[in-house]
């Protein structure tokens, strides 16, 4: 299907080219002009293609958003993510606006004032009165934007000490991603790099085994988080930058050697309810639809068919990290306080890891 | 000044010889080293091009087998599959390339070379042979950065950035070893390079104006190689101390930028450093990087589209103030870059802040242009064109920068294709619009011929529908959470549905990139054939075009002319010609503008 849609839009380019060429080749008069200069005639092309031109501007505009708005990230799956989107909707709707204004002004005034011979420009160096108007106005819509904009990033930048909150490592490596959680005592261990050799290379994340608070960590390889509860992140790297993405959660932050950073957000939708959800539902199956025809190519080519989508919540690398960066991921499950707490039960403490 | 002016043109009457190699090679007429900068400009930018155009078949056809690659990418591509080490490096060059090479030495150093003396009215640059240097210079780097493709682990592929530590050590990938080292010497000299010329540039507006040139009769391409020379100096020698802080760390194990490090089962002796400096002290230049890139392609766009609107600048004293107040703003918005690598909150508000003001000179100046533009008798030159698709990639991919600015939304599309899509509209086609409307609107300067118009229009209409075709669409990528320098995203089943957008995007890249052969083939053919040029053939008011068509030393054969006037008199009632030169006195009663 891409590929004939490629194929007739390439056909059609071709021939607007082939015809732009003749207009422009009969625009030409018989007596010798310069090839260099333009004439009326170009002049009077020119200025009608710029309006058509603002034209396939708003087309694709408006194309893009029927054809492609389903691709956007579903509404967000954690409490600061809503405030974010909705700022970011606002923005957007802002500069809608002015972009669907400025463009029609600068392509309409460049139909409307092609030249010609018997036009005379008007003079018309200055005004104080434009300037101040144009200056005044985007200094007030960027007030309202940057207030917005600051009180949201605060309300998501300030960590509140909180004792029922749950505290989370993210350990990042080239290519892979590690979990730890604090355990019982909701402090984790201190750790270096320098401890990863202690143990035959069982000290996943080099928890410091002089430190008592590291004895009951847990370090595993899925990132579980019990819904409607604060997660503090602790982010750290053993080797380059990488950046911990959870898109669906409206979450980033770099990883940085030699430094712990922080994020933390409260996720509000498990992965069940997320997957019942319309506009995943649509989205996977979509998806599915993708994948079934593919699957049928494959098959044909004697190859594997590839297995059916399911949702998940995904956390990946957003750094350049090396060769593999482009397959560094980790799935997120985000489940009930219940499920959480029998998934966590099974899961091994360090002290116990390590003998 | 008059005493310059004695001298040279004592030294015109006893014409000393040129050698082929004083004239072509190692000249020090700015005229002759402004086409050095271009040609080798446009050769860089050739690479620069093809590179997008062959990751760009990988990311929409990715991991299949293309003959291309097997050719040009040999042991990199087996079997005509691109390998993932490869991609990365395309990417990096491909950035480093355009970036710096084409937009920043082939834009800036083409037209401040050409413009400035000429414009100014002067004989030429403040020092020749330093102006030698820094394009021989920019010539060495070029041609180590061309070398570093061509090393056995291949070249830098940290991304255009190179942040450590993934530059830093050769474990990490296989590009940071000699490919990086090639990459740091080779930038180190683009630096030298750049701030060479960018002294010379100062200097010689600032000393060596024609009488009667006051700086508000200063045409706004002066204005912006002026102020994009400043901020150059101001902040390309803080990316020489990073790149050289970087080789340290490289090579004589200090720790500037490196701390607590385990790679393939050793633990590292490097204590104390941080990658976080290196991205300030990166971004500190890499800020204002874009406005280097920007203001001069700015600059273009106000002559080109005042000449051929056939009216004056509208608000010349705001352009030149908006100028200047996105000079100041843009060494003090860095920090919008790092929002996430754990800086501060706090520094988040702050640059979230500054940045965002930065909207408002942007939105005069193309309020401004929109106003010049009212009214005209607009001259579809093909010039002209690239200057109004100027305008209009840089409104765009301006307007979502208000999003990326703000730090509570760069949480969520920090990296990602949002990302690409915004700077490569803002500042990658507006600054490539600057220099094709540059050399439609100049060639005749440069060259004494025309480019063939109708080749211009095909041109310009195929790369305007082209970028947007390319661009347009890669926000939505964005926007469903897929990140950049990704070799493939067929590992996350999640953004299967955008594998159609991919090919879309790369069909209308490949369409684009086709219409630039169009260029180059009007470029050299016009070289040696095009039609001769006319003394004006823009009717033009700035002093360039009073000079002789064929180029000699010193620019002008007599006196220098005097200016009496701004360069923008276009239609000015009373005149009978719709424009009225820079060197042309007050008639009587006439009252000049106060400008």
């Amino acid at each position: 299907m891409t590929i004939i849609l490629t194929l007739i839009s390439l056909i059609l380019i071709s021939i607007a080219v082939w015809q732009l060429t003749k207009i422009f080749e009969l625009s030409k008069p018989v007596q010798s002009e310069s090839t260099g200069v333009a004439t009326d005639n170009d002049n009077d092309i020119n200025g009608k293609l710029m309006f058509l031109f603002l034209i396939f501007l708003y087309a694709l505009t408006i194309f893009s958003f029927f054809k492609w708005g389903d691709v956007l990230l579903p509404e967000s799956a954690s409490v600061h993510g809503k405030k974010s989107d909705a700022l970011l909707w606002f923005t957007f709707s802002v500069i809608f606006v002015v972009q669907t204004i400025t463009q029609a002004l600068l392509y309409y005034f460049a139909f409307k004032y092609r030249g010609n011979k018997t036009r005379k420009a008007f003079f018309f160096p200055d005004s104080n009165l434009l300037e101040g108007v144009w200056t005044v106005i985007p200094a007030i819509a960027l007030s309202g934007i940057i207030l917005y904009g600051l009180m949201t990033w605060t309300d998501i930048m300030t960590i509140e000490e909180n004792d029922e909150a749950l505290v989370v490592e993210i350990y990042a490596q080239q290519f892979n991603w590690k979990v730890r959680y604090s355990g019982d005592d909701g402090v984790l261990g201190d750790a270096n790099v320098r401890f990863l050799k202690e143990f035959g290379g069982k000290n996943l994340v080099g928890i410091d085994p002089t430190d008592p608070n590291g004895e009951d960590d847990v370090v595993v390889q899925e990132l579980h988080l019990p819904v409607d509860r604060q997660v503090v992140f602790r982010i750290r790297s053993q080797d380059v930058l990488h950046s911990m993405y959870m898109p669906h959660f409206r979450a980033q932050m770099n990883a940085v050697p030699g430094m712990i950073n922080q994020f933390a957000f409260t996720p509000n939708v498990t992965t069940r309810e997320m997957r019942l959800k319309k506009e995943v539902v649509d989205k996977v199956k979509k998806i599915n639809n993708i994948r079934f025809e593919k699957s049928q190519e494959l098959a044909a080519n004697g190859e594997f068919p590839l297995d059916p989508y399911e949702f998940d919540f995904l956390l990946l690398c957003n750094k350049v990290c090396g060769a593999s960066h482009y397959n560094m991921q980790m799935k997120i499950v985000v489940e009930t306080k219940e499920e959480f707490e029998d998934w966590f039960d099974e899961q091994v403490t360090f002290k116990e890891f390590i003998k | 000044m008059s005493k310059t002016e004695t001298s040279h043109d004592d030294h015109h009457d006893h014409h000393h010889k040129e050698t082929f190699i004083t004239k072509y090679i190692f000249s020090i007429d700015h005229k002759m080293i402004s086409k050095q900068y271009l040609i080798t400009g446009l050769i860089m930018g050739i690479v620069g091009i093809s590179m997008s155009l062959l990751f760009r078949l990988q990311l929409a056809w990715p991991e299949q087998s293309f003959g291309i690659f097997d050719v040009l990418l040999g042991k990199w591509a087996t079997d005509g599959v691109m390998d993932p080490n490869v991609y990365l490096a395309l990417v990096t060059i491909h950035g480093t390339i355009m970036v710096f090479f084409v937009l920043t030495a082939g834009l800036s150093g083409t037209f401040s070379n050409i413009l400035i003396p000429l414009q100014i009215g002067a004989r030429d640059m403040a020092s020749g042979f330093l102006n030698m240097l820094s394009y021989w210079l920019f010539f060495i780097s070029s041609a180590l950065m061309i070398a570093s493709l061509f090393v056995e682990a291949g070249p830098a592929a940290a991304g255009w950035t190179i942040y450590p530590p993934l530059s830093a050590l050769p474990q990490a990938q296989l590009g940071s070893g000699a490919g990086m080292t090639l990459w740091l010497l080779s930038m180190a000299v683009f630096i030298v390079s750049s701030l060479l010329a960018a002294l010379n540039y100062i200097v010689t507006v600032v000393n060596l104006r024609t009488k009667g040139m006051t700086f508000t009769r200063l045409p706004l391409t002066i204005w912006a190689f002026l102020v994009t020379a400043i901020i150059g100096v101001v902040s390309f020698p803080v990316l020489l101390s990073a790149a050289l802080l970087l080789i340290m760390d490289r090579s004589f194990g200090t720790s500037f930028f490196l701390s607590d490090i385990f790679i393939q089962g050793e633990v590292l002796h490097y204590q104390g450093g941080s990658p976080v400096l290196f991205e300030h002290l990166f971004w500190f230049l890499g800020h204002p990087e874009v406005y280097i890139v920007l203001l001069p392609a700015l600059g273009i766009a106000s002559e080109v589209i005042a000449t051929n609107s056939r009216k004056p600048i509208f608000g010349y004293r705001a352009m030149i103030f908006s100028i200047l107040a996105i000079a100041f703003l843009s060494t003090i918005v860095w920090g919008h870059h790092m929002f996430i690598t754990g800086m501060n909150p706090f520094l988040g508000s702050v640059f979230t802040f500054t940045t965002l003001l930065i909207a408002i000179p942007s939105a005069v100046k193309a309020f401004n242009y929109i106003a010049t533009l009212w009214k005209g008798n607009i001259q579809f030159n093909p010039g002209m064109l690239f200057a109004i698709g100027l305008v209009s990639t840089f409104i765009s991919g301006g307007l979502t920068g208000i999003i990326l600015g703000d730090s509570a939304l760069d949480i969520n599309l920090h990296d990602t294709y949002f990302v690409v899509a915004h700077f490569h509209l803002v500042m990658g086609i507006s600054a490539l619009y600057g220099l094709f409307a540059g050399v439609y609107h100049w060639f005749p300067k440069m060259f004494g011929r025309m480019l063939n118009k109708n080749l211009g229009y095909i041109h310009f209409w195929i790369t305007a529908i082209g970028a947007y075709g390319v661009f347009f669409p890669m926000h939505f990528i964005g926007m469903a959470g897929l990140p950049r320098r990704y070799y493939t995203n067929t590992n996350f089943p999640y953004f299967d549905d955008l594998a159609n957008i991919n090919v879309v995007i790369t069909m209308f890249a490949l369409i684009a990139g086709a219409a630039q052969l169009i260029f180059l083939y009007n470029f050299i053919n016009s070289m040696f054939y095009g039609e001769k040029t006319e003394q004006n053939p823009w009717r033009s008011n700035t002093l360039e075009w009073t000079a002789p068509i064929k180029h000699i030393h010193g620019n002008w054969p007599g006196k220098i002319p005097h200016v009496h006037r701004w360069p923008y008199d276009y239609s000015k009632p009373g005149s009978k010609e719709d424009f009225i030169p820079q060197n042309i006195p007050l008639k009587k009663g006439e009252k000049e503008l106060q400008h």
